[in-house]
């Protein structure tokens, strides 16, 4: 049964141990917000995470906690489901955890579709371990493992799961506590893997790397907020607007000077291909996209398994006839 | 046809044997474990007790013909005990020039060759290596032959049933069956109800197959061939009680379903394909059963921490591989380790290292097992020894994970996963209760409040009102479980940590002699899939007037108790294992004795031959020092 919470009865008495500054700060606000909002009280929720700043997440939730080993958060979750599908298990891991040590586990976790609430923390760089570049970070990111800037090309972490058969693929951003709860709790109630691209920023070592997105009125002209049903406007006078080119499968500026409003694409939360569009949005014309990005819902690995497997107890009669089963023979004393 | 009667007509005649051992080999798709599976079936039906041991290759289909796609079956059959499949073939039946040339070494001297004549070939000679015949030159001169051109009169008998050249082709392992059920004095009706089942779908395969399992048998009948070259061997000497056969890999499966039977609560066996562990998870699967549920993960390390995500999350985590993928789970283990959640691992330990010989055993694993994880790791380690105590093993395994909160690896390798023998079935009633306690009162909880007696930590369910807590890998405040970095606590957790696997030793059985005397010259020591053969070695020796002992060890961390009190007094301790020396090193390193060892990795289950020998040359060195002074 939900109950009327409050963010306090999913906060823990450990101190935080962030940065002054840091992201997670905010994000961690908004997931306590939401947690009281959706309301399924404390001990039925779970948080697993895996290695990094954004892994000491537990810590910090009063709920069941599990902070793992790096990169395995998504499949120690996918074992908690595994013994009690009732449960709300939430995975929290940074571009490290989820996109390099852990890529593997994040794309099985999305195609398999278990219903887990996966919170990538996006800072484009390894924090705990003093700033490396991570697999986020753009080309030629200086860091003490690329004094000369790093030449490897970032993954696209929502292209990725679009592309892994993921059912939700969500982006928001730390500090818009206008937006984030809210895309939470569309992530939360979406039966299957739902993924979550929030983009942080690490103020020690990659500070303003997603400048333009952190407060409301600097992110009107860099980022857009999708909207099912609704056409993609963006700017501060919302006379913007983007138009999905089928032909190329990319998202075009509507024609200045034109009726944004009228020209602009609707967004179609269904569209996998508009959702890949809006996901890779590279040219710096374009806004970053923000928002539910794409969400089609199919029955989920749980809820499969439970229909075949359905579980109860094994009783011993049940037992005595698996232990029984094939070939018998007696003998006699 | 006229040659075989004459060449069998040779043999002498002979005493009925205790025990025989046939091994069948063929092409990997001439069916030679289905028909191995059949004739083992009919000698447990007939009151034998029996070991069978299938060898097949790592290819799937091999080409045709060649010496590397030949699978063989052994079984070694009588009474009034069978320990091994048997070192020396007294039947070998060979389909093909290829299965005659891999396994003609392992036969007898005197012993029975049946082959099948039509496949000897230029052709297939030739794939199989050979330049002249083996029919034609003295090869054979030293065994009992009998050419019967298989292919051709089972496709005579199956033409009747209208069924294809394709289907009679593949119905020789059957002719051949009903040849040997001749040789053995079998009944054929439960082959018969079992084929007429398992091909029911398919009932022109069906036909085929029956008719051409009469016909072997008929052929064996009209011809009198074979019954004289071996004879019959003993019925066994079973307690009474229920039987059935059993695989090593099915009697953990069955083991699994027990503990979750046991435990009252959800297995959940999570697994990443690899040979020869897979046959746990298909075993598992196919159970379908209530209180299991299986999940294929997409790698070793998400299997590991998906059973380690389960146990946390109220259900008993079980996961299961291989050498080279429990090397990948370390880091997870550890994990379990810290975080004392309770875990079992199976490892159906291959030859190694890396590829190695996937379908081969040894048991060279120990090492890993006991020491192959980053830091002061401790978990507990046993070891099933025979097929059948696979079950036991795996109850075992999990009341240990369940009661001390910790992961637990059992060894078993290749040769038990896929060995059968005859198993009575235990009476599930009598099975122990070994449901966890788990905690449920609020009142001063504490995640790391330790249990006095065992020193495990309280299991509690997520969703258990009121008890919401965290753990995780960080080193964890004695009782609170916070996160904690001071020296003195990471000192107690360690030692604490150490000590919780040490008093596991207070609900294992004392270890014994398993055959022979209770101090004198030799202890043999062995662990593990070896049981049989160090079990025979010893009886043949102690028949022989040695004082020798075998000693077996189940539980290898924490050491079963009385180990050390036993074996001092042998005057020399011989430890043989199919590795290079692990467990010798341990005993040597634990008891500061110095063990000696037999070692043998060539993938195959030790002879016995081999050991007796082994035996009595440390025997001997005792003698010749003349007291043969204390070791």
């Amino acid at each position: 049964m939900n109950q009327v919470l409050t963010p306090k009865d999913f906060t823990t008495n450990q101190e935080v141990r962030w940065c002054p500054g840091c992201g997670d700060y905010a994000i961690l606000k908004s997931v306590r917000s939401t947690l009281a909002k959706i309301g399924r009280p404390p001990h039925e929720v779970v948080f697993v995470s895996g290695i990094g700043c954004a892994a000491r997440f537990p810590y910090y939730v009063d709920s069941y906690g599990f902070h793992t080993i790096h990169g395995r958060a998504p499949a120690v979750a996918t074992g908690v489901k595994l013994a009690n599908p009732d449960l709300d298990v939430w995975v929290v891991g940074g571009d490290g955890d989820f996109l390099s040590i852990g890529g593997n586990h994040l794309l099985h976790a999305l195609r398999r579709n278990m219903d887990l609430n996966l919170l990538l923390l996006n800072n484009a760089i390894y924090g705990l371990t003093k700033g490396q570049y991570s697999p986020t970070s753009s080309v030629g990111t200086r860091s003490p493992s690329t004094p000369g800037g790093s030449v490897d090309r970032p993954v696209n972490a929502a292209l990725m799961a679009l592309g892994a058969g993921a059912r939700f693929v969500a982006r928001s951003a730390d500090t818009l506590q206008d937006h984030l709860p809210e895309v939470l709790t569309r992530a939360q109630a979406h039966k299957g893997a739902s993924l979550v691209e929030i983009f942080q920023n690490c103020i020690v070592y990659n500070d303003a790397v997603w400048a333009g997105m952190a407060t409301k009125a600097e992110s009107v002209d860099k980022t857009i907020r999708v909207a099912d049903g609704e056409p993609l406007l963006f700017g501060k006078e919302r006379d913007k607007g983007l138009v999905f080119d089928s032909n190329s499968g990319r998202m075009q500026l509507t024609e200045e000077g034109g009726d944004a409003e009228k020209l602009a694409t609707i967004h179609d939360e269904t569209n996998w291909a508009l959702a890949c569009a809006l996901s890779r949005m590279d040219d710096s014309s374009l806004p970053t996209s923000l928002g539910v990005l794409y969400c089609d819902p199919v029955s989920d690995y749980g809820s499969d398994q439970e229909a075949s497997n359905g579980f109860s107890t094994l009783s011993r009669d049940d037992l005595h006839g698996l232990l029984h089963d094939g070939g018998t023979w007696e003998v006699e004393g | 046809m006229g040659s075989q009667a004459a060449t069998v007509a040779k043999v002498v005649e002979r005493t009925a044997p205790e025990r025989v051992v046939v091994r069948f080999a063929g092409d990997s798709g001439d069916g030679v474990q289905i028909l191995g599976t059949e004739f083992a079936k009919s000698a447990a039906l007939s009151g034998h007790d029996l070991i069978t041991f299938p060898d097949f290759p790592a290819e799937i289909r091999a080409p045709v013909g060649t010496t590397f796609g030949v699978s063989a079956f052994q079984i070694q059959f009588g009474g009034p005990k069978v320990l091994t499949p048997g070192d020396a073939v007294d039947v070998l039946i060979a389909f093909n020039p290829a299965a005659l040339k891999t396994n003609l070494a392992d036969l007898r001297e005197g012993g029975l060759v049946i082959l099948d004549e039509g496949a000897f070939t230029k052709r297939n000679l030739a794939k199989a290596g050979y330049e002249e015949s083996p029919l034609d030159d003295d090869a054979l001169a030293a065994y009992q032959i009998l050419k019967i051109d298989i292919a051709r009169r089972c496709g005579e008998a199956v033409a009747d049933t209208g069924a294809s050249k394709k289907i009679a082709d593949r119905a020789k392992n059957f002719w051949a069956l009903g040849l040997t059920f001749w040789m053995f004095d079998r009944k054929r009706a439960d082959t018969q109800k079992w084929i007429t089942e398992k091909f029911a779908k398919i009932p022109e395969v069906a036909a085929a197959n029956l008719a051409a399992l009469n016909a072997g048998h008929a052929f064996g009948e009209t011809m009198e061939i074979g019954r004289d070259v071996v004879g019959q061997p003993l019925e066994a000497s079973f307690e009474p009680g229920i039987y059935r056969s059993i695989t090593g890999i099915d009697a953990m499966a069955k083991g699994l379903a027990a503990a979750a039977c046991c435990a009252g609560i959800k297995v959940a066996y999570c697994s990443y394909p690899i040979t020869p562990a897979s046959g746990l998870l298909h075993a598992l699967a196919a159970l379908r059963s209530k209180g299991i549920v299986t999940f294929q993960a997409e790698d070793e390390i998400a299997a590991a921490t998906a059973a380690i995500g389960a146990s946390y999350g109220g259900a008993l985590g079980v996961t299961g591989s291989s050498g080279p993928g429990i090397a990948l789970k370390s880091e997870a283990l550890s994990l379990a380790i810290a975080t004392e959640l309770p875990l079992v691992v199976v490892n159906v330990q291959r030859a190694g290292p890396s590829t190695g010989m996937p379908t081969k055993a040894e048991q060279a694993d120990l090492a890993m097992s006991l020491y192959g994880r980053h830091g002061e790791a401790p978990c507990a380690v046993l070891a099933p020894a025979t097929p059948a105590e696979c079950f036991q093993a795996m109850l075992d395994a999990a009341t240990i994970a369940i009661r001390y909160m910790t992961p637990v690896i059992v060894l078993a390798d290749g040769y038990i996963a896929n060995a059968a023998e005859p198993w009575r079935i235990p009476n599930v009633a009598e099975l122990p209760d070994i449901a966890p306690d788990f905690r449920a009162d609020p009142e001063n909880f504490q995640p790391f409040q330790r249990n006095q007696k065992t020193l495990a930590r309280p299991w509690v369910k997520p969703g258990t009102p009121e008890l919401q807590h965290r753990i995780g890998g960080i080193e964890k405040a004695d009782g609170s479980g916070h996160i904690s970095y001071d020296p003195d606590n990471h000192q107690t957790m360690t030692d604490l940590r150490a000590e919780k696997i040490a008093r596991i030793t207070e609900i294992i059985p004392p270890v014994k002699v398993e055959r022979g005397v209770e101090s004198g010259k030799v202890a043999v020591v062995g662990w593990g899939s070896t049981y049989g053969a160090l079990n025979a070695a010893v009886k043949e020796l102690l028949a022989e007037g040695l004082e020798v002992a075998h000693v077996h060890v189940r539980h290898i961390a924490p050491l079963a108790p009385g180990l050390e009190d036993l074996l001092r007094g042998f005057d020399h301790v011989l430890v043989a294992e199919m590795n290079g020396g692990q467990l010798r090193r341990l005993l040597r390193s634990e008891f500061l004795m110095p063990a000696e060892g037999v070692n043998q990795m060539t993938g195959k289950p030790f002879k016995v031959q081999t050991l007796k020998t082994a035996i009595r040359a440390v025997a001997d060195k005792s003698a010749a020092k003349g007291n043969g002074g204390a070791a």
